[in-house]
């Protein structure tokens, strides 16, 4: 599989009144066509800032300020406004979290749809209608020639978020980047959405940037995921080797507590104790080490870069990379794990 | 002040036994209530006709999606309205009928935690000002008494003393749920409300909180009515589970019958739903079940089953007649025509 989208370094930073956010910092990854990379992480870790920026979507007072984005060997921080228009929502589309305030609430989602075939294709208004309904109808909204119709707050929930891919499928996108798709959602319509974008990325094969904090859907839709920390990649690998050996300690603990279903009920959950640090005074040395047990004298002097792990032997092939001076031993976190997406 | 605190819990952890002996009222008993609201699009039924028992030192959980009338049940609990039809009982007491003086000592013994704990904190109030008023408000103790209170608040819920000074935006929002929750405890209550108390935290902050309500009820035998829409949650935390849907009871049990063994096909489709990278552990080798449609609306629910337009077994008799509530099991009943049997 060669490499869609090739992400080297990136560092975004917000010039506020207090002081220099350091939102995403070094932060590398890529994607392969037809592949799904997740990036997750909790509030404040940079994922989303990374999404924008990706697309050059970060205005003032953030600032891109170093890094490149390959994106099919081209490097998207180089161009100018009018190139990177003709990439974004063309080539490269995104969905977000809450899509009733993505739509615009005083147009039917059919006007919203042709505008967005018309600005990249050369198609009349009529043919782009008709697209519009085709594609409506490929993301299973009943009777879409009515439903093309309708304002965004007509529709519920999950048929919005339907619409909505539907508006960044137009037109046929090489990378999807899909900001927590689902959580505003509720489960049983969570997995219907789930659902759709898998068929659809088997159907034409599109590379997925899917930017979640929820670790089981990452497990059910991900090939790869990208675990971040106060702006930082601090994991990188595939799902079955991060699910089963992560080495990460914040990784470990992440999923230690998201693993409520094994445990007895009513005891004690394993926590990660304190909560995430201030990007804006940055701690000198690893930014997990006020929160780990592991720490040690070198966590507090130097940040541990991102190198590729080479134990453990039994996932051949498997390109895993962690940044941690004193990685937890794989065989830590003895569940098994199925991958939906493999 | 500590010790008497201590006493008065204490007494609440053997209680559950003792009133199956001595015939006391539960705690809280709701008995076919309703309620709906009235809007210009129609009438909403958000809740129609439910009963529920919650014992002393329990926790019940409560699960659904949105829509179900999980927060409406909440509000009527605490009294935020009245209800359409029905009757809500807090030891036996029908609440409507309470006077002034019963209304302020059970708003004391009932308390409640909210989902979003930036708009549930007055952003122009000091923390320790937040955790002493309800001790003014019900006349707990003199100046100085108060002031332990709160500082014994604050450790309790792992807070540093000094935080009694500052204002809710200088906290985190896991920090911020805990003076919810601190709040909530300053009364020592015996039944608390907690409606998605977790649901807007990060996974590794929800362990956290998720352990300090286990902690509180361990050391004080509070009894929680704790409203979630994540099952796997609900179940660690729940000795008995109810499903709602559509503003109905479909199914309750106790908990780790829910889980192991789920009868009616939305909590089995609900189960399914919840991603997970341990699926194979929770579903074994059932079919993972994927819902079709949306809920349908709440102003004018479907006839016959409210689950049927989106059921895979759904037949003629599920359109045409509306499942009641029947003992499945010891302490499980389930409302479709087609779960037991």
């Amino acid at each position: 599989m060669s490499e869609l989208l090739s992400v080297h370094k990136l560092a975004t930073c917000f010039h506020s009144r207090r002081g220099i956010i350091r939102a995403v910092d070094e932060v590398s990854f890529s994607i392969a066509a037809g592949e799904t990379l997740a990036l997750v992480g909790e509030s404040g870790s940079g994922k989303s800032v990374t999404a924008a920026s990706i697309l050059r979507l970060i205005s003032a007072p953030g600032r891109i300020e170093g890094g490149e984005i390959l994106f099919q060997g081209q490097d998207l921080l180089k161009l100018g406004t009018a190139a990177i228009r003709q990439i974004r929502g063309n080539r490269i589309a995104m969905i977000f979290q809450e899509p009733l305030s993505a739509f615009n609430p005083v147009q039917s989602i059919g006007t919203q749809i042709v505008e967005a075939i018309r600005l990249h294709r050369k198609v009349s208004r009529k043919q782009a209608f008709e697209q519009a309904v085709t594609l409506l109808e490929r993301m299973g909204i009943p009777s879409p020639a009515q439903r093309v119709h309708e304002f965004p707050h007509r529709l519920s929930g999950g048929m919005r978020q339907r619409a909505m891919i539907a508006m960044a499928l137009s037109c046929e996108p090489d990378l999807l980047i899909a900001d927590e798709p689902t959580t505003a959602l509720d489960v049983t319509t969570q997995a219907q959405i789930l659902e759709l974008l898998k068929e659809l990325q088997a159907a034409n094969g599109m590379g997925m940037l899917l930017i979640t904090h929820d670790l089981g859907m990452v497990a059910e839709t991900a090939h790869r995921a990208a675990v971040m920390y106060a702006g930082r990649v601090v994991e990188e690998g595939s799902i079955d080797r991060l699910f089963t050996a992560a080495r990460h300690p914040y990784t470990a603990g992440l999923l230690a507590s998201v693993n409520i279903e094994a445990l007895a009920p009513g005891t004690k959950l394993p926590e990660i104790p304190g909560s995430a640090p201030s990007l804006l005074n940055p701690v000198q040395g690893c930014a997990f080490a006020e929160r780990c047990n592991a720490r040690h004298a070198l966590c507090d002097k130097q940040t541990p870069p991102l190198a590729t792990d080479t134990e453990p032997e039994s996932f051949p092939g498997s390109r895993h990379r962690v940044a941690c001076f004193l990685p937890a031993r794989p065989d830590a976190i003895p569940l098994p794990v199925e991958s939906e997406a493999a | 002040m500590n010790a008497i605190i201590e006493n008065h819990l204490t007494t609440n952890v053997g209680a559950i036994h003792q009133n199956a002996t001595q015939n006391v009222p539960p705690l809280l008993e709701l008995k076919r209530l309703s309620k709906i609201f009235t809007t210009d699009a129609g009438q909403v039924h958000a809740l129609s006709s439910v009963d529920l028992v919650l014992q002393r030192g329990e926790t019940l959980g409560l699960v659904g999606e949105s829509g179900c009338g999980k927060s409406t049940l909440a509000r009527l609990i605490m009294a935020l309205y009245p209800p359409s039809a029905g009757e809500i009982l807090f030891d036996g007491k029908n609440i409507a009928q309470s006077d002034k003086a019963e209304r302020l000592a059970r708003h004391a013994r009932l308390q409640m935690v909210f989902q979003d704990p930036f708009s549930s904190l007055n952003p122009r109030q000091s923390i320790g000002r937040t955790l002493e008023e309800p001790l003014i408000v019900h006349r707990r103790g003199d100046k100085v008494a108060r002031k332990a209170r709160v500082s014994w608040l604050l450790e309790r819920v792992g807070l540093h003393l000094e935080s009694a000074w500052r204002y809710p935006h200088e906290f985190s929002g896991g920090q911020r749920q805990r003076i919810g929750i601190a709040r909530a405890l300053a009364l020592r209550p015996d039944l608390i409300v907690c409606d998605e108390a977790v649901s807007a935290l990060d996974v590794s902050i929800r362990a956290q909180i998720l352990n300090l309500l286990l902690d509180l009820r361990a050391a004080y035998g509070v009894a929680y009515l704790f409203i979630s829409h994540d099952l796997a949650v609900v179940r660690h935390m729940s000795d008995r589970i109810a499903v709602m849907y559509l503003g109905k009871v479909v199914e309750q049990a106790p908990s780790e019958n829910i889980w192991r063994a789920p009868l009616h096909p939305y909590t089995q489709a609900l189960m399914s739903a919840i991603p997970s990278p341990h699926r194979k552990s929770i579903l074994g080798n059932k079919k993972r079940i994927i819902l079709q449609g949306d809920l349908p609306s709440p102003l004018n629910p479907p006839s016959g089953c409210r689950f049927q337009t989106r059921c895979p077994y759904a037949e003629a008799r599920c359109r045409a007649e509306e499942p009641l509530l029947q003992a499945a099991d010891k302490g499980h009943t389930v409302a479709c025509h087609f779960a037991i049997g």
